[in-house]
Parts: structure tokens; sequence; C-alpha cells
């Protein structure tokens, strides 16, 4: 070691070191320059992030969702933006994978400094992300995951959407105003938004006089549910409550009703996307599911962004567009009224939201930052949706 | 005794699907001593590859009209083509540049092909970009898949052949799963009269025996093991297309179905032992056996949902009763 030292000569010793302070001296002037300019930022683009799953199993929310997102933005910005300053987006893919979604939302927050966070869509994915956010002081809005304990990570947490509890309220409401008493569950046991709709379903219809008779679990990935089918089958039930995503109802209404399954099938807001029809076939046909939104709303406003949404990207918004556009304006509505953009008083002036005019319906922020509005039933009618019903958030108070 | 038989049927159906592809892991194992992780993406290949050839044929045949009896076939057929084509390259440029190697080099690759797979599966892009205002829309060849399940279409009505009981308690077998057994049964039984009883078979079985020696007798290891690799992208792509006839949605290639059905085949071909083509396909019945019951009757105890439970419990005490597999012979070590 001593030799080694030895044989740098003086002179070499010397320039090493001026290189390196050189080159210390240029970082740090790197490091500061930025920081003289933080005075006047007017102008300069103030960046909000995005995660969703843009591929992966559940890539229609993402992408739904994405659209949403850039439409509300694009209005945003050609009007002018923030005082001057247009707002950026930075958009990262979570894959549909909670690990994914945890290394994405830190970057968004740690990496990129981003000012508020939006997503995401499935609520596994978003408590994921939440504590993250609400680690950094960074204001997050899930435009659409309604389990109810996305939002109890704390008080950076949002959401745009009606919780799980609601949901599973209208369901129940629906079904037993149908005459439906009798109405077996089966619910993907692997994910947080199933299994929670499934029990807040069961709550909700067990007080409204209605029961349960079978309750039945599968896992994401299952294809076959013969099993799970025969055995609702032999409690002849008046309907099946199927509260999963989108790409597994197709194979469980098929076999259903090659099972000779005949009653009404019912879900919730995860069968909305417009492959259901095309997957589920004549199988899906009459079946009934609760949503957000429905495209035949004929409310100026809901048409207005259906118009819009159909010249900038070519199909229907599903409701998962209509909320990621909700969230977006939502949040830049908030940003105007705050008193800076820090963290603390941007989520202070998300929770003091009141009767938002938004797509979705009206929005008001409650106590425990979580949306109170309406859900819509939707049928599926010769592969289109139609809206059969609407179940308002003060009959579940009752 | 309605329920029983329709969970038998979905049972021999299920079982029959998770023995063709044990069948392919099985036999790369038994000549390479090496997992091929990749196995289930060829199975996804075999699935989406029918789906676009069916897809794509069905509007020449006219759409709604009783479909031509070869439609189902003719998919098959150039699933299969597709496949084996894929098979055979992935050994040539992923695995044989590594013969020799660590065999941990060659698992690590195999998992490597199958994420590349996965992933590319997920791209997408228009080969003819229709005019958008035409009507009707002009046809436009997107590839590969995307991101988005997609509706296998319907090749073959799944008609009753056998309906016993009635009411709440019927067992219905449909010509589908008659068909999927048969062409399951029929692919098995032409792999075991071509091991058994060809030149080519008997080249399988000395290489599988001793590869050094096999190419000392003059064996041509190096064809055998593409071949091998050929034959069961072959069997996986049957089974692939066998698979999206009896579950029509297709999903896409990195959903955890295939992720999980790639996995009990695996487990099927440890469970028969490993290297065993007969042991495969035992093992595959056993598998869906174990799944289809253990969900239908253990359920009242248990609970439900526990089907991969049962799958993975019965790999366990198999292997703690006979640790090579049923029909696995004991391990031979070198000294």
């Amino acid at each position: 070691m001593k030799n080694s030292m030895r044989s740098i000569s003086r002179r070499r010793a010397a320039t090493v070191f001026l290189t390196a302070a050189a080159t210390l001296g240029g970082g740090l002037g790197w490091l500061i320059a930025p920081a003289g300019t933080l005075a006047d930022d007017a102008g300069k683009p103030i960046l909000i992030g995005h995660y969703g799953s843009l591929t992966g199993a559940e890539a229609t929310f993402g992408k739904s969702t994405s659209n949403g997102i850039k439409l509300a933005l694009k209005e945003f910005n050609a009007a002018g933006g923030l005082n001057g300053r247009p707002i950026e987006l930075r958009e990262y893919d979570t894959k549909g994978d909670p690990k994914e979604a945890g290394t994405v939302v830190t970057r968004l927050v740690a990496s990129d400094k981003v000012t508020a966070v939006l997503g995401e869509v499935a609520s596994s994915l978003s408590l994921a992300g939440a504590p993250i956010c609400q680690e950094h002081g960074v204001p997050m809005i899930t435009p659409s995951s309604t389990n109810p304990r996305v939002t109890k990570v704390g008080d950076m947490i949002f959401r745009v959407c009606f919780i799980d509890a609601f949901q599973g309220f209208a369901c129940a409401r629906f079904a037993v105003d149908r005459n439906a008493k009798r109405v077996a569950t089966l619910y993907d046991q692997s994910s947080a938004y199933s299994e929670g709709l499934a029990r807040d379903f069961k709550r909700a219809i067990t007080k409204l006089g209605g029961e349960v008779p079978s309750e039945q679990r599968y896992k994401a990935g299952d294809n076959d549910f013969t099993a799970q089918l025969v055995a609702i089958r032999g409690t002849n039930p008046d309907m099946i409550f199927i509260p999963g995503y989108y790409t597994d109802v197709g194979n469980i209404a098929i076999q259903a009703r090659r099972l000779g399954i005949s009653c009404p099938l019912l879900g919730g807001d995860g069968w909305d996307s417009d492959q259901l029809a095309k997957i589920g076939g004549e199988a899906i046909e009459g079946a009934f599911y609760s949503n957000h939104y429905a495209a035949q709303d004929e409310t100026p406003k809901v048409q207005d962004f259906i118009r819009k949404y159909k010249a900038e990207f070519g199909d229907i918004p599903d409701g998962l567009a209509a909320l990621g556009y909700d969230a977006a304006k939502l949040l830049f509505d908030a940003m105007k009224r705050a008193k800076s953009l820090e963290g603390k008083d941007l989520a202070a002036a998300i929770a003091a939201t009141r009767d938002f005019d938004a797509v979705t319906g009206n929005v008001t922020i409650g106590p425990d930052r979580n949306a109170v509005k309406s859900a819509v039933i939707v049928q599926m009618k010769n592969g289109e949706r139609t809206m059969v019903a609407r179940v308002e958030p003060d009959q579940a108070k009752e | 005794m309605a329920d029983l038989l329709q969970i038998l049927t979905m049972a021999v159906t299920v079982g029959s699907l998770y023995a063709l592809i044990a069948l392919g892991y099985t036999m790369v194992y038994g000549i390479l001593k090496f997992i091929n992780f990749a196995h289930s993406d060829v199975v996804v290949l075999g699935a989406w590859g029918s789906f676009l050839f069916a897809s794509a044929l069905l509007p020449r045949v006219g759409v709604g009209a009783p479909l031509p009896w070869w439609v189902g076939g003719a998919a098959l057929l150039f699933a299969m083509a597709l496949c084996g084509l894929t098979g055979f390259l992935i050994e040539r440029f992923a695995y044989r540049p590594l013969r020799g190697a660590p065999r941990l080099n060659v698992l690590i690759t195999a998992i490597g092909v199958s994420l590349f797979l996965q992933n590319a599966g997920q791209l997408q892009f228009t080969l003819v970009r229709g005019d958008d205002t035409a009507q009707p829309p002009a046809p436009a060849l997107r590839l590969p898949f995307g991101t988005q399940p997609q509706r296998m279409p319907t090749l073959l009505p799944d008609s009753d052949l056998l309906v016993i009981g009635e009411g709440q308690s019927t067992a219905r077998i449909g010509s589908l799963d008659v068909v999927i057994i048969a062409t399951a049964l029929a692919l098995m039984v032409l792999l075991d009269l071509l091991v058994r009883r060809t030149k080519f078979g008997m080249a399988m079985r000395a290489v599988s025996f001793n590869t050094d020696s096999a190419a000392l007798m003059g064996v041509p290891v190096n064809r055998v093991i593409s071949m091998t690799f050929v034959l069961g992208a072959v069997l996986a792509a049957a089974a692939g297309f066998l698979y999206v006839l009896k579950f029509p949605t297709v999903q896409q290639t990195a959903h955890p179905t295939w992720v999980l059905v790639g996995l009990k085949a695996f487990v099927a071909a440890v469970v028969g032992g490993i290297g065993n083509l007969r042991g495969a396909v035992l093992g595959g019945f056993l598998i869906a056996f174990a799944e289809q019951f253990g969900e239908s009757y253990l359920q009242k105890y248990l609970g439900s949902g526990l089907k991969d439970v049962y799958v993975f419990s019965a790999l366990i005490l198999v292997l703690l009763l006979r640790p090579t597999g049923i029909l696995g012979s004991p391990l031979r070590e070198k000294v």
C-alpha cells in the first residue's frame, strides 16, 4: 500500500487534486444555479404525476384514466394554465403490480418532485402508492379506487369516486328493489377491491332483509369457475353478485350459462370496459353493474365531455376516463384556490372542495377525504350499456 | 351425483390440457436437464396465434354462417406451425449458445426468454392501416396482441351431448369437452408412438440417457434437441388452442392466468416424475383432479377459492412420499 502511494509522483497528485476540486466546484455551482432561479418561476411548468396500469392485466383502466387526465390537462393549459404556468404530466406504468406501483410513486415524489399525484384505479395499487405520497407530504387523488382503506392512509390522500360501502349498498338496494333477495356472491379473494365490495354488499343486503346463500371465492388468474358455480347453482339464488374485473367476468358468465344458471348477474364498477360486451358475448346480455356515470346520461355536461373525449381519442369514454378527467380538474381547481403549491396548502384546498361540478356528479370532499356522490346501475342490452337506475347517497343513510 | 359427474368432466378436460403442457416441460428436462420456463409462453403464443388466425379467417368464410368443419383444424395447425417455429428459434438462439455452460445460466436465460415473450406480446402496432372513415371499416391487421383481453371466436358449437339430472343438479357434457379430451389424447398417443417406435424416438431416448455416448454413436445431438423443442412447442400450441376454446377470454400475454397454467403443468410434470412422458400425463390428470375435487368437496370445511392450495399440497405430498415423482426413476449420481 505504502509503495503504491509513493509511486504516484507529486505532480500527478497535484493534477488529480486540482481536477477533483474543479469538478467539485463545478458540481456545486450547478447545484446552486437552479436555487437562484426559484424566486421567479413564472412560466415554468408545474409537474404533476400519474401512475396507472398502462400495460398488464387491467390495461384499459390505466389507459382510460390517462386519456381523461390528458384531456383535462389540455383544456386547462389551453385556458392559460395556473396563472400563466402550464401544467406538465409525468406518467409511469404500474403494470398492474403493487411492487411496481411503489417504485414508480417513489420516483414521482422523490426524484421528479411532482406537486401532486393522480392514480391508481385498482385499490390494491393505490394502497401501495398512498403511504409513499403521505410520507413525502405530496397530495394524492385516486380517481377510482373505491376501497375505504385507501384514504385512511393519511391526510394527503383523497378520492373523487364513491367508496365501496356505498357501492355495495347501491348494488344491494338495486337487487332488493328488483325482488332479488337471495343473492350469491363470487369474488376475487386476492383483490382488496373485490373482497371489500363483496363484504359491503353482504352487510347491506342483510340489512335490507335479503340474504347471501352462498359465498364463493376465486383468485386472480383463475379461468375455470365450475366448482364455485356448481355450488352456487345448488342454492338456487335470485341473482349472483360478482364484484370482479371485466377480464374475469367473461369466463364466469359463459360458464354460468353453460351450467344452466339463468338468473341475472350483477357486478361493480370493475366491469366497466368497452371490452366487456365483446368478451362476454351473449352470456353477459342482461347483466347489471353499478358505475360512476353512464354515457347515456342526458345531462349537458356529460354529453359535452363525451363529445370532447370522442374528438380527442375516437371512442366513447368509460367511467374510468370520466373519473380521471374529474380528478385532474378537481386538482387544478384546488391548485387555483390553494395559498401555495406546498403539499399542506394544496391538501387543505382539496379538502375544502364543495359541490364541485364534475362529469360523474357533484363532488363534495367529506371529512374522511372521500367524495360523496351518486351511483348509477347499468344494464348490458344488445351489447350496449344502458342506464337503468340511479342510487343517491342520502338513501344509504336511512 | 350429477354434480360429481360435472366436476369429473371438468377435471378430465383440464387434466388433459395440463398433461399436454407438462409433456413439453418433461421432454426438455429429460434431454437437457433444465426447466424451460419459457414453455408456458409458448402456450400463450398458441392461444393468441389461433385467435388471430381464426379472427382473420372468419370474415372470409362468412360471419354467422355455419362454420366449415376445417376452420378449427386449420387454426390448430397454424398455431402448431407458429409455435414449432418459435420453439426452434428459442432453442437455437437462446439455449444452444449456452450448451455446456453452468445449468444456472441456462435457467436464468429461460426466465429471460419468458419475460421477453410476455412483454413483447403486449406490444401492438397496426400493420395494415385501415381508413377510419371507410364504411364498413377497412380491416386492420394488428400485431402482435396488445394488452386487451379478446374473445376467441366460437369455432365449435358447445352443444350438450349428454344431460343427466335436472333442475339445480344437472351434469352437462358438451361437445367441446369431448373434442378437447379426444384431441389431447390423440396427440399423446402419437407422441408415445413417435418416442417408442421410430428411429427419431430412439435417438431422443439415447440423447436423454447419455448425451456424450449418443454423440459418439453418431446421433446428431443438436438436431435431436432442436426437434425435441419443436415437439414440445407443438403440443403447447395445441394446449393453448384448446384452452381458449374452453375458456374463450384470451387474456393478454403477461396475465397471471398463463403463469398459473404453466406453473400447474410444471407441477404436473414433477408429480409424475420429471423426465418421464407417461408420468407427465398421469401428473396432469392428478393435479386437475386435486384442484377440481378439492374445490368442490372440501369447500364445506375449508372455504372456496383454494384450488392452488390443493395443487401444491398434492405436490408436497407426492414429493414427501416419492421424491422423484410417481413414475420417476431414482436419481443416479455419477461418481
